[in-house]
């Protein structure tokens, strides 16, 4: 990959260290200082081990029907069949938005993609995805926080998580806002100036509170935000059985939280880096085909990415999406309708100005030599060579920082290229 | 009156981290009686071998209220054929969130109540070490049955029966997906296409005993996970009453039951040890040699010293509780008993941030007040609000332990919003500045009592009082 270093990327060079922020020259990167400043990136951390063979099922590949059993999604064509990308590839039926914005050439999918952890373990592994390290627990701040301080010379730009709490992923040094839907009406306004007097010398308690605050004056300049509340406190308490749950299956509140997200993202100093957490993926049992929990879990990412790519207007040619998960799960049905921890799964990366379409990585067939350990997905390509790829052309990060600080030791896991550009 | 001498200032300030760092917040008048007693005493005195308190109120036991969800089924079942069931359905899901309610609100009214804070929190913490979670919808009228059945009778017990009645509760053979797993050479395997799934047997050795580093490998996680098959849960009528030779007996319907007929036969290899085929009893000792696993008290040990002191807990208190649990055998009242005697977890700063359970919980006793169960949607609702309703964590993993993660913006809002409106129903009652003295004691800074007594209205004091650094630590 050609690189040319700016003056002003050759001061931040100067000035971190180390660590340095150029811009990919080529044309084709549209390269300029002043693109790379609009450019936004949205990741969402799919938790409890999404299983890939039914995000974007291998419909074409001879041995996806017989491994899965009652779960396989249907070929193309048939009711509840899988959405055509290729002769191989589907996209599961719930993922309706996702399949229009990949004819369109916005949306691809990695089909055989991990983490290099191989324990097995949720939360191993997605200590692995946030942290970007090469072992759990190598590193106690997220790679999209250092994504921030690597940047930081050159650009400062906000973060923002979509959660109650704050995921490992954006955890470190440099202060991202959280989100999620309820948060604070009409309060006391000298409570918060009395606060931050108080909280002047702690450290986790004083940065928290001013960043919240933000947070809270950037929802009410999103339009949305009193109907996304009275939606969700229609669907909330008391008449559902798991009231915390519940907003999360409906698709319109999905749909939602993407428009809602989208919007804090067009704000005058918006955040441009994202990430959304969406949980309960770990489908051990029943887990059904084209209709039932997965498919239900899919419907609600489907509608934050479509809400997410229809409410970023104009800006989405400047965004990139990437969805992840901590790993797959086995190639085979279990003896319960669902399937148990594996290795490689799908990823999906979109985006307004992709440039190129098709799968990202190899394929390496359900063939029963090729699964993993006799059970899995094999991986054929490193999250973070994805990871990488995407840092280095779309937000226009260097090798160096890319290998040593965002992804330490990660010089063996070449960032993968033509995956944006 | 004369300066208090350093003594007696070091003195307060023990009582009031016993009270708030051991306990879950001082009720007026709790500062006082741990000084009197003397703090550390007055912790061990909490320690008791019948276990931890019961929450009252009208609480059925696990068997009962499978029976409410196994009605869901049927009455599911039968609306496809029948526009009677709806109306039958909908009670019967009016039942399932009754039930749930009912247990989260007695179990925060035992908290905000009980004179022995020490042995709630400590309950707590083994609640969220064997989680089961009402997220799953089988589980939603069983997880409060499940602490109080299998959690609460142990907490002072040996690990190995806490672990072992944890496992084969309806609760997590259900959340785990156990009670449907299935030998594959069984003879029920063989006359249909179905088999193993190896959910708890992973999160047992991963989560509940040996940690994730542990030692153990994919290997050992399959025959576990084909060790375990035959635990399940009983249907009534059935298995040994049926005549079935080496079934357990099924006593009643949603209680433990093994079943021969799904188990795996053959001997299993786990951590490199073999296991004779003895049906029930296979499980069961691999169980006990996972018990009594050094890696298991490292992992526990790391646990406690995250959740009682800091996110990165001094290596010598955690060698210090591996040690009070290996030297014991796993007796966990000797195990907090080392806990008290750790001088690491004395150390005057406060390094941990509460969870929004024991924010809340504090809040109500430093309120010296209880949620009231004829009410129980109040309590409920100020946790589903902020985060973390009861009975409800998001993965086997429970709540997350560690005050980063809780710090984030979005949370710290919400709980102003919590504290403002909580401030409001104080205010009715009492006064701030002494509430102030007796929630926080000699942690009370000059800063916060100071901000306290400026406040503009006791609803502001209040809330300030409940978002101080030290009512937010602890």
């Amino acid at each position: 990959m050609t690189t040319s270093l700016s003056r002003r990327s050759a001061l931040a060079y100067a000035a971190s260290l180390g660590v340095s922020v150029s811009f990919v020259g080529r044309a084709a990167h549209a390269g300029s200082e002043r693109d790379l400043a609009s450019r936004k990136l949205v990741v969402v951390v799919c938790r409890g081990g999404m299983d890939g063979l039914s995000v974007s099922p291998p419909v074409g590949d001879p041995n996806y029907a017989s491994l899965r059993e009652r779960i396989a999604i249907a070929p193309f064509g048939q009711p509840g069949g899988a959405l055509k990308l290729d002769d191989t590839f589907g996209l599961h039926p719930a993922l309706a938005s996702v399949h229009r914005l990949a004819l369109a050439g916005q949306a691809r999918i990695v089909p055989a993609v991990a983490t290099p952890d191989r324990a097995r373990s949720h939360f191993e592994a997605q200590d692995v995805l946030e942290s970007g390290a090469t072992t759990a627990y190598g590193a106690g701040s997220g790679w999209l926080n250092r994504t921030l301080q690597a940047l930081a010379p050159a650009r400062k730009i906000e973060a923002l998580a979509v959660s109650g709490n704050m995921p490992l992923i954006l955890r470190g040094p440099v202060q991202a806002g959280s989100w999620s839907p309820g948060g604070l009406e009409g309060h006391d306004q000298r409570l918060p100036r009395i606060l931050a007097d108080l909280y002047a010398k702690d450290p986790l308690l004083g940065p928290a509170l001013a960043s919240g605050l933000q947070t809270q004056d950037m929802a009410k300049a999103a339009a949305s935000m009193a109907q996304l509340q009275a939606n969700m406190q229609a669907s909330g308490m008391p008449a559902q059985p798991a009231p915390a749950a519940q907003p999360r299956q409906n698709p319109d509140a999905a749909r939602q939280v993407g428009t809602t997200v989208a919007k804090f993202m067009q704000e005058p100093n918006g955040p441009q880096i994202v990430a959304i957490s969406i949980d309960n993926f770990d489908t051990h049992a029943n887990q059904g085909a084209a209709q039932g929990l997965l498919a239900q879990r899919l419907a609600y990412l489907d509608s934050v990415l479509g809400g997410l790519s229809d409410g970023l207007g104009a800006e989405w040619n400047n965004t990139v999406v990437v969805a992840a998960t901590e790993f797959g799960r086995t190639a085979r049905v279990n003896g319960t309708g669902g399937t148990d921890h594996g290795t490689a799964s799908t990823a999906l990366v979109l985006g307004g100005a992709l440039k190129r379409t098709g799968i990202v990585g190899d394929w390496p067939t359900l063939q029963p030599a090729k699964l993993f350990e006799n059970r899995d997905t094999a991986p054929t390509l490193d999250m973070r060579a994805l990871f990488k790829g995407v840092l280095a052309e779309h937000l226009g990060i260097e090798r160096r920082a890319l290998d040593t600080q965002i992804f330490p030791d990660s010089a063996t896991a070449q960032a993968a290229r033509g995956v944006v550009a | 009156m004369a300066a208090p001498s350093q003594s007696s200032l070091l003195a307060d300030l023990q009582a009031s981290i016993a009270v708030t760092r051991f306990g879950l917040g001082a009720r007026p008048g709790e500062i006082e009686a741990a000084a009197a007693a003397e703090p550390k005493a007055f912790l061990k005195a909490q320690i008791r071998p019948e276990g931890a308190d019961q929450p009252e109120g009208r609480l059925a036991p696990s068997s009962e209220n499978i029976a409410v969800f196994r009605g869901l089924r049927r009455e599911r079942r039968e609306l496809k054929g029948d526009a009677d069931a709806a109306a039958e359905l909908k009670q019967v899901q009016a039942d399932i969130r009754d039930i749930a309610i009912q247990e989260m609100a007695a179990r925060g009214r035992l908290a905000a109540a009980t004179p022995a804070g020490f042995r709630e929190r400590w309950t707590l913490f083994w609640a969220n070490h064997f989680t089961v979670s009402a997220t799953k919808g089988q589980v939603a009228p069983i997880a409060g049955s499940f602490e109080r059945e299998a959690i609460r009778p142990h907490v002072f017990g040996r690990f190995e029966d806490m672990l072992a009645a944890s496992s084969r509760h309806p609760a997590m053979l259900l959340y785990l997906d156990q009670a449907a797993s299935i030998g594959p050479n069984s003879r029920a395997g063989q006359r249909r296409k179905a088999g193993l799934n190896e959910n708890l047997a992973r999160e047992i050795l991963e989560l509940h005993t040996l940690g994730v580093d542990g030692g153990y490998t994919q290997a050992d996680v399959t025959e576990f996970a084909r060790a375990i098959t035959g635990w399940s849960v009983s249907r009534g009528r059935e298995g040994a009453a049926a005549g079935e030779p080496g079934a357990s007996d099924p006593g009643e319907a949603g209680g433990f039951m093994f079943r021969p007929f799904t188990h795996e036969p053959g001997e299993r290899t786990v951590l490199h040890r073999t296991y004779a085929n003895d049906g029930e009893g296979q499980g069961l000792a691999v169980l006990r040699d996972l018990a009594a696993h050094p890696a298991t008290a490292r992992h526990i040990a790391r646990k406690l010293a995250v959740h009682f002191v800091s996110d990165d807990p001094p290596a010598s208190l955690v060698g210090r509780l591996e040690g009070g649990f290996r030297s014991s055998g796993g007796r966990l009242d000797k195990v907090a008993e080392t806990l008290i005697d750790s001088p690491e977890a004395w150390r005057p700063e406060a390094a941990k941030l509460k969870s929004p359970y024991e924010f809340v919980v504090s809040a109500w006793r430093a309120a010296g007040a209880a949620p009231d169960l004829a009410q129980p949607q109040r309590f409920v609702g100020s946790l589903s609000a902020l985060d973390q309703r009861p009975f409800s964590p998001p993965s086997p993993k429970g709540w997350p332990d560690s005050s980063a993660e809780w710090a984030a913006p979005d949370q710290i809002v919400k709980r102003i919003a919590w504290a403002e409106q909580a401030a409001n129903t104080m205010a009715q009652l009492n006064d701030p500045a002494e509430v102030a003295r007796s929630a926080l004691g000699a942690r009370l800074s000059p800063e916060a009592a100071t901000a306290i007594a400026r406040a503009e209205t006791r609803r502001e004091a209040f809330a300030v009082l409940l978002m101080s650094p030290e009512f937010q630590r602890r």
